[in-house]
């Protein structure tokens, strides 16, 4: 018994459409930073599996500056996240609608 | 591959669940917590598929790092308020989301299924790395050598990040604006 790559891709599918799925029916924006972040972390795993499955490293080194994109991301939106609250003292994104008025 | 079936169905039932209760857990602590586990899980696969500094790295940089951050914004926030609000989001826009997600999810499983892996391997066989020296002296030379350049430029995003998210936390927005 053995586990072919494509089992392992369409893993990290789910995964991605986990999180993509979190994105589009969630309201706090918290959970769609983290939604987000499993969608990174997903793609990271399809990095991982094709540097193994052809033997070249290049995928690894890119999950490298993928987790460091990552970690620089959600620091900014965290930031944003702080800011948004501080002006709409809500987490909820239907609460942004400046543009409407 | 030739991997621990066990282990690689172990692991990623844990993530898919834990990944199913970061979307649909109500209280974002919650979801934070269940992402620990789907980041933990991660961690494991890579070790399965032989990238062991990844995996370290993943504990230490994700289930580290960034769930802290999360953590301390929940925290800082207090907004423990439930904000699922499945009443009051759009049916319809949740319905045509989740079966988007689907589609496209059974389209790529189709094509992973279907396409086979023809790319000409590189040099980097299982012996070839034992040889070397293991998976980190192998990243970590590439790191300094191959992959010197966008190594620096990852310096400069995060320096550029820090900035911004210490520029955009502190910004007092002016009285009377919104």
């Amino acid at each position: 018994m053995n586990i072919e790559p494509w089992v392992v891709l369409s893993f990290s599918a789910i995964i991605f459409f986990i999180g993509f799925t979190g994105v589009l029916i969630r309201r706090n924006i918290l959970v769609i930073l983290m939604s987000i972040e499993l969608m990174l972390n997903a793609v990271n795993l399809t990095f991982v599996t094709f540097s193994r499955q052809l033997q070249h490293m290049g995928g690894q080194m890119s999950v490298f500056f993928v987790i460091t994109v990552a970690a620089a991301e959600s620091a900014v939106g965290l930031g944003l996240v702080i800011a948004m609250f501080r002006t709409l003292r809500s987490v909820d994104t239907d609460q942004i609608q400046f543009l409407k008025e | 591959m030739n991997i621990s079936p066990y282990f690689f169905y172990g692991f990623g039932g844990i993530a898919i669940l834990c990944s199913l209760l970061v979307i649909l857990k109500k209280n974002p602590v919650s979801s934070a917590f269940s992402l620990v586990m789907v980041f933990f899980s991660f961690a494991g696969i890579y070790a399965l598929l032989d990238a062991h500094l990844l995996a370290a790295l993943q504990i230490f940089v994700y289930a580290g790092a960034i769930m802290v951050l999360f953590i301390f914004v929940i925290m800082l926030l207090n907004a423990d308020t439930p904000s699922f609000d499945l009443g009051r989001t759009h049916l319809g826009v949740r319905l045509v989301g989740i079966s988007f997600s689907l589609a496209i999810l059974l389209l790529f499983v189709w094509v992973f299924r279907q396409t086979p892996m023809t790319a000409p391997l590189a040099q980097f066989t299982p012996e070839n790395i034992e040889a070397a020296g293991g998976n980190t002296q192998v990243v970590s030379e590439l790191m300094f050598s191959e992959y010197i350049l966008p190594f620096e430029l990852t310096s400069v995003l995060l320096l550029a990040a820090i900035v911004g998210a210490v520029a955009i936390a502190k910004r007092k927005l002016a009285a009377g604006k919104v």
